[in-house]
Parts: structure tokens; C-alpha cells; sequence
């Protein structure tokens, strides 16, 4: 890689980072609280595998940008405007239902994303992206699956989940959206074509819609603006709670 | 994590109801099974009290476990780093995986997991008192991993020998598996003492507040805890509570001397002819306080429970209900 | 084992329980570890593996609906395994064989 393509990867490897430390942040509020134990095991297991990703990918982005940055620095050191993460990932629990839409939603993307980041020229993200898929397509699959429990379940469930699928439905066209920076490494083979992705993931969640009783997701004004650090509140007090100890205390070490 | 034997209170005639008595041949069979450290599974003839004391014990040990993934909890959004994060989230996880193991293990003995959470969201189950008090600082998190996980301990590895086999089996996953949670609340109380003024200060605050209700988790003392002889005859409690106390206490102090911090107990002294360390008196009224429910944090955490349970209920019959209709549709 | 047969008409009710069998590694048997509640099958195996393989315990998973599963009656176990007991040609040190022959 060229010097001109490693500061590219920055906000490159960022992102991804951004994306696994909230989702991962967002699924951890469930601890003790899930609507069966084996439940609450499931979705601490995947909070583990998000933020070893986010741990991963910040560290490699504090590593490349060169200013003695380590992941925890940048996760509890930045505010909301220099987070890039998508604004999916940063909504709310809600109900069961749309917490399972968010996930299914990102997974389904965050799989098709580090498989095709698999091919990457450079080497320590595809080495990543190998790691991480495995532990995604498990996500992906868990959250498809009670999709259809709860598409193909009560009436209640039903209506949970089209509403679950209704509040996320937003964020989703984001997912795809190339930036400049994405355009450039992509350019110089590092990259990931995310509008290309987009026929693969309308398939499988069309698929897993369709065996849900589920109708089509809503054609909703497409909202936008997280990866350039325009995010909708709650990314803010996500931050506020989730920084409190190192903002508190700046000189401790924890 | 562990609850002790909760249910006498003082004035409370603890003991087991009697029932119809029990076949003699059987009993004194049974008795000497016991005697002789064999396992009892759970299709094996076993006397009525044992089976009732043991779906006791093991729930209440079941509800502490669940219950206690909250004070913890607590803290989870707000771990400082990411790795502290992440052993927090595995740590409560775990505690979780082990209220799963115990009430399995106590479902062989014919009680349903869900008449156990039933007991415990209608009052009627106990669980240990510790998780009745508030996390109010980090160090908290170091706090409850090193005492009252070590408290814990001293308690759950006897238990491996337990007579229960399904029991003895789930407490030696159980202890394996906790091996981590105290080590990683040391150290976390070793980097708040070695950090700055105010890391320092909140681990004593910590130590302030858990040093007491730890001392409490072992239960009432040896000459107010009637069932112990016969929990101890029948292996399902294998030391007292005064001597496990006296274990952890031996093993503690030196631990919170090298922290450099206080216990908070002026009548701590080692006491040479004995060779162990003398305490002070125990706040016993607050221990039944809390017992019956009366603690900083009882209701919320009563609440935090049933609240998960309630408003999961359309997300277990969403599954059963799919579930149905897909043995429907196979079998048509 | 509960009677889990039988579909729970009772709203919020528990899931019905199945019993999990790790195998720990590639050669060796599937071994039991405990139950776990569950929905269905797919659901099952997902608990498991969140539950008993959590520290890397298991390559392989069964899980069965406790209520398939069929066990001997302690009140039998003098009939059913005592007769095994005086049947010790069944095994190798009941035939004398000379130490001077080798490879036995």
C-alpha cells in the first residue's frame, strides 16, 4: 500500500470499528435483561464478538493514523461529530422485535461487507475480515431466524416486528452509500463496492421476509449522514454513558 | 456465585415440615448411601426433606446467580475500557450460564424452571442478600469480583462433593468456570490502589460497603442456623457458616492489606492462640432486613426481573406459537 | 424432565426443555452437559452452543427434547446390571496364560 492509500484507511478501518463498538455497546444494554436466559446468553455473546471487532479495527485505525491513538482512545476520547458510525447501528433497543430488525438488517450487510473486505489488498484488514465473518454469519443467521419466529409467530410478534422493521428500515440505504474515501480505496484494490452489494442483501432479506409473512420493508425517506459524523441523537447519549469514567477521570488508568 | 440457606430467620421455625414419614428401610439405606460420599441421581429413591431442601437451596443458589447479572450489569454500558468491557460482559454473561446450569439441575428434581422464577418474582424464593446493595462506583466491579466471588468460592468448591449428583456436577462447571471472576476483580481493585487519588478513594468506598454484606453472604451464625446439621448430615452443605466466614476472612485481609487498603472493621486483630483472625459483631438486624427484602436495592431489583420476564412473555409464545405451526405444516 | 408433549396454553410460558450432548473434540464421544430451554430444534443448538461452548469445550452438538428421553428405573438396576457381575469370563485376566508367551 501507498503512503497516500494508508491515510485512507484510516477513516477506512474507523467506520467499521464505529459500527461493531456501538452496535456492540447497544446489544450489551440487554445484559440481565433478555426475555429468557438463554436469550440473555445470545445476545451478550454477540455484544463479546462486537466489541473484539471494534477493538480489532479501532486499534488498527489509531495504529495507521500514527498518533499514539489506541482503540480505547479513540472510543472514549472522541465525540459524536468525529464517530462514523452508520446511523443503524446506533438506535434504539426498543422491544425484542426491534432489536432483532436492527441486527438483522446490519448483519445481514456486515457479512456480504467483510466477504467481500476478504479480498482486500491490504492484508491485515482482509486478515480481519476473515476473522469477523465467522462470528457475523452467525449473527446473521441468529437474527434471521427469530425474524421468522416473530414475522411467523402471534399476531402481537407480528405486528413487533413489522414496526421493529419499520423504525430500522431508514438506515438501511446508508449501508450502501459509496463516499469518496470508500471510491479512492476502492480504487487501489483495498477497498469494498457497497452499492454492489446491495442486490445480494435485497435477495436474502427479501428470502427471509418472505418466510416471515412479513411484507416488503417500507419505502421510507432514506436517512443519511453518520459516516461524515451527522448522527441522530441517541449517538450522543450512547457517548455520555459510555465515556463517563475516562471523561470523569482523564488522568486515570484503568 | 451462591446463596446460603435463607429461609430461618430468627423466631422463624426453620426445619422441614414434616410430611408422611418415611419408609425406614429406605431412609436408613439412603442415609447410608449419603455416608458413604455416593451420589444420589435424580430417579434414585431419596426422603421427601432432602428433595425439598435440595429444589430449595439449588433454586435460591439459581436466583442469586440471576439476580446478581444486575448489580453488575450496572456497569456495563459505563466499563471504561474496552477490554474491561468485554470481561464484564463474559463475567455476567457467565453468571447467567450458571443460573442455567443450577435451575437445570434443580428441574431434575421435578421442579419446573418456571414455578422456580415464579417463586422468585412472587417473594416466596429467596436469593443471596449481597445483590440487595447498590454499585455506586467502579471499583465496585473490582469489589464484587474479589469478595463476593471469593466468598463464593469458599462455599462452591465444597459443594463439588455435594450428594446431589446433577448438583455436584453443575458446581464443578461452575467453579471451573468462575476461576476468572475473582481473579479479574483483584486485579481490577489492584489497578484502581496503584491509580490516581480518586481511583484509590473509590476502592475504599467499595471495600467499605462490600466488606460487611460479604461477611453476611455465609449466612446466620453456626448456633442460629438450624438446618445445618442436617444439610451437612445429608452433604447438600459440606462446612458451617462460621467456619466458611472464618476461611474467607484468613484469606481476605492480607489480600486487602497488600491493596493498601482499610477494612473496615476496628475490631479486626489476629488472634494468635486461635490462629485466625476476630472480627467484629455482625449488624444481624440488617442482615434479616435485607433478607426480607428491605435492601437499598431490593425492589429494583425484583423489578429489573420481573419486568424481563413480563415483557418477554410475547416473545416465548411468539417462538412456541411458530414452533406449533411448523409441526403443523410438517405434519400436514 | 418435565412433560414437555403437550403445547403450554398458558401466555409467557417457558419454552419446553432439551437435554445437550457436547462432543469435545474430533474422536471422541458426545458426552452429556445439561439442558437448556428452547423453542425448537435450531433454537436448541443455538442455546447450547451459547451456553456449554462458551470457553471452547465442543466441535460438535446434539440436543434432544428431554421428554424423548427414556431411562432405566433405579428400582430395577439389581435386575438390570447385578447379573453382569459373576460374568467374568468376559473379560481378558479370567484366562491364565504363561508369562513365557508374549504378544497376548
Amino acid at each position: 500500500m501507498t503512503a497516500t492509500s494508508e491515510s485512507l484507511l484510516v477513516p477506512f478501518a474507523l467506520r467499521l470499528g464505529d459500527d461493531a463498538l456501538i452496535l456492540g455497546q447497544r446489544l450489551g444494554e440487554w445484559c440481565g435483561h433478555a426475555p429468557t436466559i438463554e436469550v440473555d446468553l445470545a445476545l451478550t455473546n454477540l455484544s463479546l464478538d462486537l466489541i473484539g471487532q471494534a477493538t480489532l479495527f479501532l486499534d488498527y485505525a489509531g495504529k495507521l493514523e500514527g498518533k499514539g491513538r489506541d482503540a480505547d482512545r479513540l472510543a472514549f476520547r472522541r465525540d459524536a461529530v468525529d464517530f462514523t458510525n452508520c446511523l443503524l447501528v446506533e438506535q434504539p433497543n426498543g422491544d425484542f422485535a426491534q432489536t432483532i430488525a436492527r441486527q438483522f438488517l446490519y448483519s445481514t450487510w456486515q457479512q456480504l461487507y467483510l466477504n467481500a473486505l476478504a479480498d482486500s489488498a491490504d492484508d491485515t484488514l482482509a486478515a480481519a475480515a476473515v476473522k469477523c465473518v465467522k462470528e457475523v454469519a452467525y449473527h446473521a443467521r441468529f437474527a434471521a431466524e427469530w425474524v421468522v419466529r416473530l414475522g411467523d409467530g402471534t399476531e402481537e410478534s407480528h405486528r413487533r416486528m413489522s414496526a421493529g422493521l419499520d423504525w430500522m428500515s431508514r438506515f438501511v440505504d446508508e449501508l450502501f452509500e459509496m463516499e469518496e474515501a470508500d471510491r479512492a480505496l476502492l480504487a487501489a484494490g483495498a477497498g469494498v463496492d457497497k452499492a454492489a452489494l446491495r442486490p445480494a442483501w435485497d435477495a436474502e432479506v427479501a428470502r427471509v421476509l418472505k418466510e416471515a409473512m412479513l411484507e416488503a420493508l417500507p419505502q421510507r425517506r432514506t436517512l443519511t449522514g453518520g459516516r461524515l459524523g451527522r448522527h441522530t441523537e441517541h449517538l450522543g447519549h450512547i457517548l455520555s454513558e459510555m465515556q463517563f469514567l475516562q471523561r470523569a477521570y482523564p488522568d486515570a488508568v484503568w | 456465585m451462591y446463596t446460603t440457606e435463607l429461609q430461618s430467620a430468627p423466631g422463624q421455625k426453620a426445619g422441614i415440615p414434616a410430611s408422611a414419614p418415611e419408609d425406614p428401610v429406605k431412609l436408613a439405606a439412603f442415609e447410608a448411601r449419603v455416608a458413604a460420599d455416593e451420589f444420589i441421581e435424580p430417579k434414585d429413591w431419596m426422603p421427601e426433606a432432602y428433595r425439598r431442601t435440595l429444589v430449595r437451596q439449588i433454586s435460591q443458589h439459581a436466583h442469586s446467580e440471576i439476580v446478581g447479572m444486575l448489580p453488575e450489569g450496572n456497569w456495563i454500558t459505563r466499563a471504561p475500557t474496552l477490554r474491561r468491557k468485554a470481561v464484564l460482559l463474559a463475567k455476567v454473561q457467565d453468571e447467567g450460564g450458571h443460573g442455567l446450569y443450577l435451575y437445570s439441575a434443580a428441574e431434575t428434581l421435578g421442579a419446573s424452571r418456571e414455578e422456580m422464577i415464579d417463586a422468585l418474582h412472587s417473594g416466596r424464593a429467596k436469593y443471596s442478600t449481597i445483590f440487595n446493595y447498590p454499585t455506586l462506583n467502579w471499583a465496585d466491579i473490582g469489589a464484587i469480583g474479589w469478595l463476593v466471588d471469593g466468598a463464593a468460592i469458599m462455599n462452591q468448591v465444597a459443594l463439588q462433593r455435594t450428594s446431589y449428583g446433577p448438583y455436584a456436577r453443575a458446581m464443578v462447571r461452575i467453579c471451573k468456570e468462575e476461576s476468572f471472576h475473582q481473579r479479574q476483580g483483584y486485579e481490577l481493585m489492584l489497578a484502581m490502589c496503584n491509580g490516581t487519588a480518586e481511583q484509590k478513594r473509590m476502592a475504599q468506598d467499595a471495600l467499605n460497603r462490600w466488606w460487611w454484606p460479604s461477611l453476611m453472604m455465609f449466612g446466620p451464625r453456626d448456633d442460629n442456623s438450624p438446618n445445618s446439621a442436617q444439610s451437612i448430615r445429608w452433604r447438600i452443605k459440606r462446612e458451617t457458616n462460621d467456619q466458611l466466614r472464618q476461611r474467607f476472612v484468613d484469606v481476605t485481609v492480607p489480600q486487602a492489606e497488600y491493596l493498601g487498603l482499610t477494612v473496615p472493621d476496628p475490631a479486626l486483630k489476629w488472634n494468635e492462640a486461635r490462629g485466625h483472625y476476630d472480627i467484629g459483631e455482625i449488624d444481624w438486624e440488617e442482615f434479616y432486613a435485607v433478607v426480607r427484602g428491605e435492601g437499598m436495592t431490593s425492589l429494583e431489583r425484583m423489578k429489573a426481573r420481573r419486568d424481563a420476564w413480563d415483557e418477554g412473555a410475547w416473545v416465548r409464545d411468539a417462538a412456541q406459537a411458530h414452533a406449533e405451526k411448523r409441526q403443523r405444516r410438517a405434519a400436514a | 424432565m418435565n412433560d414437555n408433549s403437550s403445547s403450554n396454553d398458558k401466555t409467557g410460558a417457558d419454552w419446553p426443555l432439551w437435554e445437550v450432548f457436547v462432543r469435545s473434540k474430533g474422536g471422541l464421544a458426545h458426552r452429556h452437559a445439561g439442558s437448556v430451554h428452547a423453542a425448537d430444534a435450531r433454537m436448541a443448538i443455538e442455546a447450547a452452543r451459547d451456553t456449554y461452548t462458551r470457553r471452547m469445550e465442543g466441535v460438535s452438538l446434539w440436543v434432544v427434547p428431554s421428554a424423548a428421553i427414556t431411562a432405566s428405573d433405579p428400582g430395577e438396576a439389581a435386575a438390570l446390571f447385578e447379573p453382569a457381575a459373576d460374568k467374568v469370563y468376559r473379560h481378558p485376566t479370567f484366562y491364565a496364560i504363561p508369562d513365557a508367551v508374549k504378544h497376548m
